[in-house]
């Protein structure tokens, strides 16, 4: 299994030989490195795709969006960090100062260990668990923990509501995702996302989503549940504004304020390349992304990006143009159709799988 | 007040809860996210207009008008003149009451896009509300154009209008409703009044019987929604209205029950429509020039006398109690707006539904928080 | 229906409690009753079968200086007509009964109009101020009213526009 940590502590073993006296030094730095990667990615990534978000929308709206800072309005979201930055960070007198705390670092540290697993196309992924999917599945409701300690810590009932409905919402929600995202497992047998990318191929017909009829509707399903997981609209009941004030973040202020956002522009971002990876080939280009030289490698890379990057735009372009569901009409529809929807499709997957010897339906096409 | 179950919590929406439009307090009591009942709490906008209009010369009163509901200046500006030259029974010019006619017709389009798009912004939908507001930019212009102001217009005057229209009005006015009529609200409906997410927030919910709007004296685009074909430029006519050839929408229950909150929407953006065809013909008929404003005399007494007097506006009809002693200021005015009727309203209907419905109703019934307190 | 028409219906309907009836401006009609018939009398506008006034437009109250009034708009939807019912009130005792069980629209309008004038209305199941802080003093559109000077330490009086 590929793990980058692993990598650096072989590495610098062999660049400073093996002794008992560096072993910690280089344990340190084979596990900080790999955080740092993963931590900065995230940062990057939310404050490339708020600046996304807001070009968007403001197209979407006739306007014209952020254009003040740098070339086009690109440095935005850094001016928008380092404004957040220097706000004052208000704790209300009656918190729960411990939990305030520490509530928004579990919510995006929920996202940044889902970043671990992320193939970015090619060798680059932080590491490559053979749990990777279920290790997603499993962090990403984290982040429930974090919105009710942040609702709950705040005392305030409009931020209780908004952390009482994300656990509503995201608990419900988890079943539909990860049955959706089982009908693939059954396919490929490994829960490893460089495993699953590599037994797809370059073309549409090798990818899952077009494998056999029950996984083009699991990704439809997927979709849908990933917008409710990631608290987007239609589905943004933690935070609905016109309704709880701000939700679960309504005491919140500062830099904290700016981690729960940048937990849910990541989310959005672990969310699309999850979609992209089990459903749309991920960075497959037909070659083996551990043997090939450096060009293919970012070419891989690229074409990554090339189907997060609309898969996001969607999740964008959803929420500039949906009214929001009632939570009632939310809960029911998880209930009533979608969890009986993936359970059948994960079924019948299985028995086109038995039906079919495991080929899907453009087989004769691919060889 | 009333006795709490064990498992209910208070909740205070608002004074500055980002969707009671404007200041405006509920004191809600819930069970989770199922609401007992919401008591409304208004005042904080209470200027004392009332007041103020008997300490003030006639025509000098005639800017706070705009202040009563500052998305329809116009449509208050125009009741209140018509309430003193009813009473003192002065002649206003032909071109003046078209211009007047057509002025708070645009203004009718201009508010209920606010109304429109600040339901949809309640129920999350961004986008509609801003090409709503665009739209209403094209308004501000052209109001900009007439009278050189864009909120608070105050171009109506005490027999007559303040300016005569600039050149190029009548085309750029055409232009405009011809916009909103053929392209824009067929692209608004597309975008949000089919949603289908949108028709199941509001099918069903605040369902108010025609009776009931009767009862407790809902006026206006709520009265309409709910069934009732009423509207005070047919069945009262004043100025010229009656010289129009328009339709009054009502409710029929398009998607739901017969006066939910998708009719009282409905019937808003069928009003637009209406007003479009008003303002079409009103364009037509207007003389090409001519007097705008009688000459009144510099201190302004109208004879002693009481008069009522109902013009519509957007939100619903707005009355005009005028008790004047013979003296150079009104001895009392009342002012009776829709909004006030509204809020009354939101408080009964909205009992054991869920907080995520308190606000669907609340933007259905379209309510403007200075106009409720005056 | 024609004023006149409506006037002679109205005064065949409610022969024994009219104190004057005459036209106003605009169409309308001003019937002036005595205090204590004003519950009847509405009940009589509203139920009767004929007359139907169902709406409930608009209420007030009137500081007249030597007296206190409260005036109801009407309207019928059958007649199409307007009806204005005022009854005149003493001024150390402005108190009328509540015609919010009959009109159901007509709780906030006396409120109000107990909030600015301060005429209590009989049986109001929650009269209460509406508009001002419930801790206000006085009735501030009674013609005999003083500005306090200040609420809750905030300045009020503004001297440029009420000193007259």
């Amino acid at each position: 299994m590929h793990n980058l940590a692993e990598i650096i502590y072989q590495f610098l073993a062999g660049r400073f030989g093996q002794s008992a006296l560096l072993e910690p030094v280089f344990t340190l730095a084979a596990y900080l490195i790999p955080c740092i990667v993963a931590l900065s990615l995230v940062s990057v990534i939310s404050g490339l795709l708020t600046y996304f978000e807001r070009k968007v929308s403001a197209d979407i709206q006739n306007r014209i969006g952020p254009n003040r800072v740098g070339p086009y309005g690109i440095f935005q979201f850094i001016a928008d960090g380092v404004k957040l930055l220097m706000k004052e960070d208000i704790i209300p007198d009656a918190a729960d100062r411990f939990l305030f705390r520490i509530a928004p670092y579990i919510v995006l540290s929920s996202t940044f260990l889902a970043v671990i697993v992320v193939p970015f196309g090619g060798p680059f992924i932080i590491a490559d668990l053979d749990i990777g999917l279920i290790f997603i599945v499993v962090v990403s409701s984290l982040v429930v923990v974090g919105f009710l300690m942040s609702g709950w810590a705040s005392n305030n009932k409009w931020a209780l509501l908004g952390g009482i409905r994300s656990a509503a919402q995201m608990i419900s929600y988890e079943i539909p995702a990860a049955l959706s995202l089982l009908t693939v497992i059954l396919i490929t047998g490994t829960f490893s996302m460089q495993q699953i990318v590599m037994k797809q191929g370059p073309w549409p017909w090798d990818w899952f989503i077009f494998h056999n009829p029950f996984t083009f509707v699991a990704f439809f399903l997927f979709m849908i549940s990933g917008l409710a997981e990631i608290n987007r609209l239609p589905f943004d009941f933690p935070e609905a504004e016109s309704e709880l004030v701000s939700g679960y973040n309504t005491e919140y202020s500062g830099m904290r304020f700016g981690i729960f956002f940048l937990a849910e522009f990541a989310n959005i971002f672990v969310s699309a390349s999850i979609t992209a990876t089990v459903f749309l080939g991920g960075g497959n280009i037909g070659l083996d992304p551990y043997t090939s030289g450096i060009a293919p490698q970012l070419f891989m890379v690229l074409v990554f990006f090339a189907k997060v990057v609309p898969l996001c735009f969607v999740t964008i372009w959803v929420r500039w143009s949906l009214p929001r569901l009632r939570l009632d009409q939310m809960m029911s529809m998880c209930w009533k159709y979608f969890i009986p929807l993936s359970f059948s499709c994960l079924v019948l997957t299985a028995l086109w799988l038995l039906a079919f010897n495991g080929n899907g339906v453009f087989w004769r096409i691919s060889g | 007040m009333t006795e709490f179950l064990s498992d209910e919590m208070v909740l205070n929406m608002g004074p500055h809860h980002p969707s009671t439009h404007g200041v405006l307090r509920f004191i809600l009591q819930t069970d989770g996210e199922m609401m007992r009942r919401a008591i409304p709490d208004v005042g904080f906008l209470h200027r004392g207009i009332e007041k103020i209009a008997e300490l003030l010369p006639y025509q000098a009163f005639m800017p706070y008008t705009d202040r009563i509901d500052y998305l329809a200046s116009i449509c208050c500006n125009f009741g209140y003149a018509l309430t003193v030259e009813r009473l003192a029974q002065i002649e206003v010019p032909e071109k003046a009451e078209y211009l007047r006619v057509i002025s708070a017709e645009l203004t009718r389009i201009g508010s209920h896009f606010v109304g429109l798009g600040a339901l949809l912004l309640d129920l999350g939908a961004v986008t509609p509300f801003v090409h709503a507001l665009r739209e209403r930019e094209v308004y501000n212009d052209l109001m900009e154009s007439l009278c050189g102001a864009r909120l608070t217009h105050n171009y109506v005057r005490i027999g007559g209008v303040s300016y005569d229209e600039p050149p190029g009005f009548r085309e750029k006015t055409r232009r405009f409703i011809d916009h909103i009529e053929y392209e824009f609200l067929d692209e608004f409906n597309e975008l949000a009044s089919f949603n289908t997410i949108f028709i199941n927030r509001m099918k069903n919910v605040g369902v108010i019987t025609a009776e009931d709007a009767i009862e407790h004296s809902l006026v206006g685009p709520n009265l309409r929604g709910s069934g009732v074909k009423h509207d005070i430029r047919k069945n009262d006519p004043y100025s010229i209205y009656n010289r129009f050839n328009f339709d009054i929408p009502v409710g029929h229950g398009k998607f739901g029950t017969m006066g939910d909150c998708y009719d009282r929407y409905w019937v808003r953006v069928e009003e637009v429509m209406e007003s479009c065809r008003i303002i079409r013909q009103a364009l037509e008929l207007m003389p090409e020039t001519g007097p705008v404003r009688t000459k009144l005399p510099r201190v302004f007494k109208p004879p002693k006398g009481e008069i009522y007097v109902r013009t519509e506006c957007p939100r619903g009809e707005m009355g005009f109690y005028l008790i004047s002693d013979g003296g150079k200021n009104p001895y009392r005015l009342k002012i009776r707006t829709g909004s006030f009727s509204a809020a009354a309203m939101i408080g009964e209907v909205s009992q054991g539904v869920m907080v995520a419905d308190l606000v669907t109703i609340i933007g259905s019934f379209d309510v403007v928080a200075p106009e409720i307190d005056r | 229906m024609k004023i006149s028409d409506l006037i002679a219906l109205l005064k065949e309907r409610l022969r024994d409690v009219i104190v004057g009836i005459e036209e106003m401006p605009n169409n309308d009609v001003m019937l002036e009753i005595k205090r204590h018939d004003l519950l009847p009398v509405l009940t009589t506008l509203k139920k009767d079968k004929e007359l139907g006034f169902i709406s409930f437009t608009n209420q007030l109250g009137v500081d007249y200086g030597d007296s206190f009034a409260v005036i109801y708009n009407l309207y019928s939807f059958a007649l199409g007509n307007k009806l204005t019912v005022k009854v005149f009130l003493e001024k150390d005792n402005p108190e009328v009964d509540s015609v919010e069980r009959l009109f159901r629209g007509a709780n906030w309008f006396e409120r109000e109009t107990y909030d600015l004038l301060g005429i209590r209305f009989k049986g109001h199941g929650n009269l209460e101020r509406l508009l001002l802080p419930s801790d206000w003093e006085g009735y501030p559109l009674r013609k005999d009213y003083v500005y306090p000077e200040e609420y809750h330490g905030m300045a009020l009086k503004r001297k440029t526009l009420f000193e007259e």
